[in-house]
Formats: structure tokens, C-alpha cells, sequence
């Protein structure tokens, strides 16, 4: 039998060389440990996903990361990343005056953050590096997520990796007034590698909304692997929004959604990507009992030479489930969009419904949206569908606005501004909405004062 | 004043000929019907005035009070004062309606130098445009046309006409899709904005539109031209006799 010996990139080699000489000093105990050595060894195997994988096809990581930048070691110094972020985080701060949660290049930063003592009753926070160390049993099941995404070396990577990020445990029975707001910060002074993980845990019964907000506050371009593990409890109502915006143009992230649904549960998640360089998106969903509603969906404004994937899997793994995907895309410039989406009906989960759709707007030549739904059905009493479209912005629906006295530029984003809107009226938090909205605006402002107009 | 000399116009990517040397004029004040058959060119000549970039003007010109709106984009047509009320109006899903409105009136009144109109004082006054129009306030909370119905798409075009104020008025055949009662409400509310400094061009394939809103002036369009030219009672002429005689059949 002929040993195959993969040729490995500069980043691969730079990978392995840095987990070998960090992995002593990574938080966790041998259960932790095991899981990381076991990913690693996974990720060896493999080596970064490529185009030649399926589910990497149109995002080149291999290409993407020519080398491996170095891994952020230790939380940067308070001071100097006040200074740079002081803007920031006023803002965040204002609008996001408590449950706030701060990590700074991956780690926690309690400094920035709201104190853990004024977290309602029944919501505990600490730091996942220490989580990782704790003693308890359910930490291995936790971390590693739905099954579906284990075959995923970016995941792999972030599990061998991860140094820190929170962990969040929601009560049974406690309803969130206000959101959990997770801010990740990248301070940006030197291109660096992160590898952040955060998990939350919601009760049975539990309601709350968690904002994942992610921005950059330097020149310097990031590699940031970044995940969330959501676990839900029966019952429970957990709605996840992430925005990922002001981002180095030259930074590369894949961020991964590990959820597991309870019964009778209701998970939503919503993801903005604007200003934010190239971005994988990548959820893995499971429903672990019955009866329980899902939805994913998402914006994505992108310009200039801005990539943007969002892949996922949805394995309905029990009967009477219902999913929902809806993901907008407004494409300009040079940019890439890319939706992969995968729902799997297993031959037990009997009465699933499933509706996928991904609509994405050219805005010029330059532009390009790759579309792949996909249905893997086993069971033969469900109702699952999907719609893909690529188009441009309706000519005629321009010229109405235009016939009333809307200059072109101003007609456009109103067609714009209600396409993206339809993805982000799920968003039951009223100020996350409201925010989520304002940043779309934002975006359509910005084009519309450069008097910035289609061409196709 | 509208004036059209010798137009001439194809479909921008194709070879094909819709107006053929048109020749009208529309006074202030005045209200002019054009009738004529399927595909006579009606309905392109209210996307030409309106500046729909679908269409090649070949020859002609299009003068607004003198001015030639043919150089003008869609938006400047508007502000200039030149309104099309579309036969299907356009739906338009996320686009609240009230937000619709108040962009488009402060849109014109930017493009000719005014200030920006209040929130109460804009809510004032489509809430009386509504109420004259029998437009229920729920509609107006709705998006842009979407789910409404056909009644409701041509009373939301009027209750535009009114706020915008247009002085050239050109409705696209605005009786389609209308049962008699919201053809008496549509009819009313184009009648209530009948006025010396404004001119209107009501164009119909029926002398039903003409009983209610009663024209100065009835032109007969036929293979791109107007053909014939003559009072209200060429309307009466036209349902008796059909268009036979103008060498197309209905």
C-alpha cells in the first residue's frame, strides 16, 4: 500500500509548528485536551479545506491563508487597546449599557464588560478558558456540536485552537429582557491569528437574544477562526444575531454556528456581514427533539473585492421539525457571494418542513453570487422546499420610483433597503433590529452619496 | 403646457417602430382623452413622456413648458411637474407606503430648491388626500401596493397625484381593473384636481373613463399617430363605430 504524504503550505507547516509548541499552554483538562489532539490530528490529515472539497468549493482557504499569521498568546495590553477602541466601545457601550460581554482578540475582557454580578439571576458568565479547565462531564458533548460538522477542518482548527471566548449558562425558566451582547474586538495593531470559541447554554423555558457584534479597530489585516455553540433546552425561545462589520479589507474569518435544538424549542439566527473582508459563515443545526421551529438567515452587503460564504447543514435527525433559511445578498464591485445550503431529512424525522431560499442582487459586471441549495430527503412524508434567485434590481420597479420624483440613486436603495429588510424583520429584539436596519442604511447611504448607481 | 412635435420612437433593443411622427398638444387647463386601439401606442407615449429608458427616441421632440424634457431623467420629468398615473401600478414588498410618499414629495421639493416638508404637516395632508379618496389609514401602513387590490392601486396613484401636484397629469388607462363604483371614487378625485394651471391626458381604450371624467378635447391614435382630433362626442362616435375606420381593428 503506497503512503501518501500530503504536500503541505507554508500555513499548514506554520499551523502544526505553532499548535506543537503552544497546545501545553492551551486551557483544559485531559478531556479537553483529547478533543484537541483528536481535531488536530484531523485537521493534519486534511490539511485547510480547498476548493477541491465539496463543501469548500468556492471559499479557497488553502489559497486564502498563504501563511499562517502568528497566534494571538495572551489578552492585549487593556490600555493601549482602550486607547485605539475607546470610540468603539462608547459606542457599543451606549447602546448596549449592560449584559455586555467583551473579548478582545479572542480573550475575555471583563474590563470592558458589564460586571458578572449585575447579570440577572439565572444567567452565570466565565471566561471559556475557564470553562475548559472546570470539571464538569457534559464539557466534551458541549464543545463538539452536531455531528454533521465534524468532518469540517476549519472547525477542527478552532477546537484544537480555541484559547478563550464566554460561556454563558441561561437557567431553566429565565426570560432576558435586554440581549446578551458578545463584543469581539479585534485590536488590530499586528496581524494576528484568533482562534475564539463562545458557548451558551439556554434552559428549558429560557427566552433570550444573543448578539455576536464583530469589528476591527486597526489597519492590520486578522485570520480570525471564531465559533458559538448553542445548546437549547425544551421549550426554550433563543434567538443568536450576529454582525460582522468594519473589518480590515485583507482580514480572512470563518465563523461557525454549532446548534443543538431542544423540543418544542425555537432557535432563530441572523447574521449582517457588511464591511467585513472575506467572511465563511458556516452553521451546523440539529434538532435534538420534536416539534421545534428553526431559522437561519442573514445580509450580506458586499463591495469592492469582499467575499462572502455562508454554508450550512441542517440535519433533522427527528420527526416534526420545521426549518427556515432566508439569506439576502446585495453584491457590487468585484465581490463574491456564496450560499451553500445543505437540509437533510433523516428516514425517521417524518413530517419535517423545510423552506430554504437565497436571493441575491447583482449590482454590476464585476459581481458573482454562487448558489447551491441542496435537499438530502430520506423520509417521504415531509414538505421541503428551496428557492435560489440571481437577478438584478427590477428596472421597473426603479422607474416607478423614479416616475415620482426619486433620483436613481435614491430609488435604488430603496429597492435595496426593503430587499435586505425582509431578512431582518425576524429580529424580534426591537434595538437589535433597529440596529441591524441602521447599519444596512448605512451602507445604502454611503452608496448613495457617491451617487453610486447599478450598471446592470 | 405639453407639446409633442414629429415623434418618433422604437423599443430601445429592437427594430421596432411604435410612434410614428406623433403631433399633440395639451393646454393648461385643458383636459385631452386619447382613444385608440391595442397596440396603437398609447401606453408607450406615456413611458416616453415619463422618461422610461426602455424606448430610443429616433426623432421629435417632447417640450414642458416650453422646455425639452427629452435630456431630463425620470426624476427631473417629476419634479419638473410631469405626472404618470401607471396603468399596473408597481408593488413594491418592504417599502412602507407612508415612507414612499413622504421620499417622493421631499424628493420634488429638493429638486426645486424648497424645504423639506414637516412630519405633521406631511401626515396632514395625506391623510386628507386619503379621506377624499375613501383610502383607509390601515393602507397606507401597508407596503408599497403590495396585496392591494386593483381599486386600491389606482386610488393610491390618485391620492400621488394630489400630494405631488403635478401640472401635466397623463393617467394610463385608469379605468382597467376598475368596477363602476372605484371608477365613480378615481373619476372624482381626477375631477377635484381639474384646475386652469393644470393639464391632463387621459388615455382609454373606452368612452366609459369620458362619461365621468368629461374631456375637452378626444385625439384618435392609430399606428403610432394621432389621427384624428375633435370634441367630446368623437368618443360617443368611436363606441358606436370601433376604430375599423382608422385602419386597425380593436
Amino acid at each position: 500500500m503506497a503512503i501518501v504524504t500530503p504536500l503541505r503550505t507554508a500555513a499548514e507547516q506554520q499551523l502544526a509548528q505553532q499548535y506543537a509548541d503552544i497546545k501545553a499552554e492551551l486551557p483544559g483538562g485531559p478531556a479537553v485536551r483529547k478533543l484537541r489532539e483528536d481535531a488536530f490530528a484531523g485537521f493534519e490529515a486534511k490539511g485547510l479545506p480547498h476548493r477541491r472539497l465539496e463543501s469548500w468549493r468556492y471559499t479557497d482557504l488553502r489559497t486564502l491563508l498563504r501563511e499562517a499569521r502568528p497566534l494571538v498568546t495572551r489578552s492585549a495590553d487593556v490600555q493601549k487597546v482602550l486607547v485605539k477602541l475607546g470610540g468603539a466601545i462608547e459606542a457599543i457601550k451606549d447602546r448596549f449599557p449592560t449584559l455586555r460581554l467583551v473579548l478582545v482578540d479572542g480573550s475575555f475582557a471583563p474590563e470592558f464588560s458589564t460586571p458578572l454580578d449585575e447579570f440577572p439571576e439565572g444567567v452565570s458568565v466565565q471566561s471559556l478558558a475557564d470553562a475548559l479547565v472546570s470539571a464538569r462531564e457534559d464539557l466534551t458533548r458541549i464543545l463538539s456540536g452536531p455531528s454533521v460538522g465534524d468532518d469540517d477542518t476549519g472547525l477542527m482548527l478552532n477546537t484544537a485552537l480555541m484559547r478563550d471566548g464566554v460561556f454563558v449558562e441561561i437557567a431553566d425558566g429565565v426570560e432576558l429582557d435586554k440581549p446578551v451582547v458578545i463584543v469581539s474586538l479585534a485590536s488590530g495593531a499586528e496581524e494576528r491569528a484568533v482562534f475564539q470559541r463562545s458557548v451558551v447554554l439556554a434552559g428549558a423555558q429560557s427566552k433570550a437574544t444573543v448578539v455576536e457584534v464583530s469589528e476591527a479597530a486597526g489597519d492590520a489585516a486578522q485570520q480570525i477562526n471564531g465559533a458559538i455553540v448553542f445548546e437549547t433546552g425544551e421549550g426554550s425561545e433563543i434567538q443568536h444575531v450576529r454582525l460582522v462589520s468594519r473589518q480590515v479589507a485583507a482580514s480572512v474569518q470563518v465563523q461557525s454556528l454549532l446548534a443543538t435544538i431542544g423540543a418544542h424549542a425555537k432557535f432563530d439566527s441572523f447574521a449582517l456581514v457588511c464591511d467585513a473582508g472575506t467572511v465563511r459563515q458556516q452553521h451546523f443545526v440539529r434538532y435534538a427533539g420534536e416539534h421545534s421551529e428553526m431559522g437561519l438567515r442573514g445580509v450580506n452587503l458586499l463591495g469592492g473585492s469582499e467575499h462572502s460564504d455562508v454554508t450550512l447543514i441542517v440535519d433533522h435527525e427527528v420527526p416534526h421539525g420545521t426549518s427556515r433559511e432566508l439569506f439576502k445578498s446585495i453584491i457590487g464591485g468585484e465581490a463574491t457571494g456564496v450560499f451553500q445550503g445543505k437540509v437533510i431529512v433523516r428516514p425517521h424525522a417524518q413530517k419535517t418542513d423545510g423552506g430554504m431560499r437565497s436571493n441575491a442582487l447583482l449590482l454590476n459586471e464585476g459581481a458573482s453570487m454562487f448558489n447551491k441549495p441542496e435537499l438530502e430527503i430520506f423520509a417521504d412524508d415531509v414538505v421541503c422546499g428551496h428557492g435560489a434567485t440571481v437577478a438584478q434590481i427590477d428596472g421597473d420597479q426603479l422607474f416607478y420610483l423614479m416616475a415620482r420624483g426619486l433620483p436613481r440613486p435614491q430609488a435604488e436603495a430603496l429597492v435595496l433597503q426593503a430587499f435586505a429588510g425582509e431578512a431582518a424583520e425576524f429580529i424580534a429584539d426591537e434595538n437589535v433590529r433597529a440596529l441591524v436596519i441602521s447599519k444596512v442604511e448605512a451602507w445604502l447611504a454611503t452608496r448613495e452619496a457617491h451617487s453610486q448607481v447599478s450598471t446592470v | 403646457m405639453l407639446e409633442i412635435r414629429n415623434l418618433v420612437v422604437k423599443i430601445a433593443d429592437e427594430d421596432k417602430q411604435i410612434l410614428n411622427g406623433l403631433n399633440l398638444t395639451v393646454n393648461d387647463g385643458e383636459v385631452a382623452a386619447i382613444m385608440g386601439p391595442n397596440g396603437s401606442g398609447k401606453s408607450t407615449l406615456s413611458y416616453v413622456i415619463a422618461g422610461k429608458e426602455d424606448y430610443e427616441v429616433l426623432d421629435g421632440e417632447i417640450l414642458l413648458n416650453g422646455e425639452n424634457v427629452l435630456e431630463m431623467e425620470a426624476d427631473q420629468r417629476a419634479a419638473a411637474g410631469i405626472f404618470l398615473a401607471f396603468q399596473y401600478p408597481l408593488e413594491i414588498p418592504g417599502v412602507a407606503t407612508m415612507t414612499f410618499l413622504k421620499a417622493a414629495m421631499n424628493a420634488q421639493r429638493k429638486a426645486r430648491g424648497e424645504d423639506e416638508l414637516l412630519t405633521p404637516d406631511f401626515i396632514k395632508r395625506v391623510n386628507a388626500a386619503a379621506d377624499s379618496l375613501s383610502i383607509d389609514k390601515a393602507m397606507l401602513r401597508r407596503p408599497l401596493n403590495v396585496g392591494f387590490s386593483g381599486g386600491e392601486k389606482k386610488r393610491m396613484e390618485i391620492l400621488q397625484m394630489a400630494l405631488l401636484s403635478p401640472s401635466m397629469c397623463i393617467l394610463d388607462e385608469t379605468d382597467s381593473g376598475l368596477d363602476i363604483d372605484a371608477l365613480r371614487i378615481v373619476a372624482q378625485g381626477v375631477n377635484a384636481l381639474r384646475d386652469k394651471n393644470r393639464g391632463f391626458l387621459v388615455i382609454t381604450h373606452y368612452q366609459r373613463l369620458l362619461d365621468h371624467i368629461v374631456p375637452d378635447t378626444v385625439h384618435v391614435m392609430s399606428q403610432g399617430k394621432i389621427v384624428r382630433t375633435g370634441g367630446k362626442e368623437l368618443a360617443l362616435e368611436l363606441e358606436k363605430s370601433g376604430y375599423a375606420a382608422y385602419g386597425e381593428a380593436a
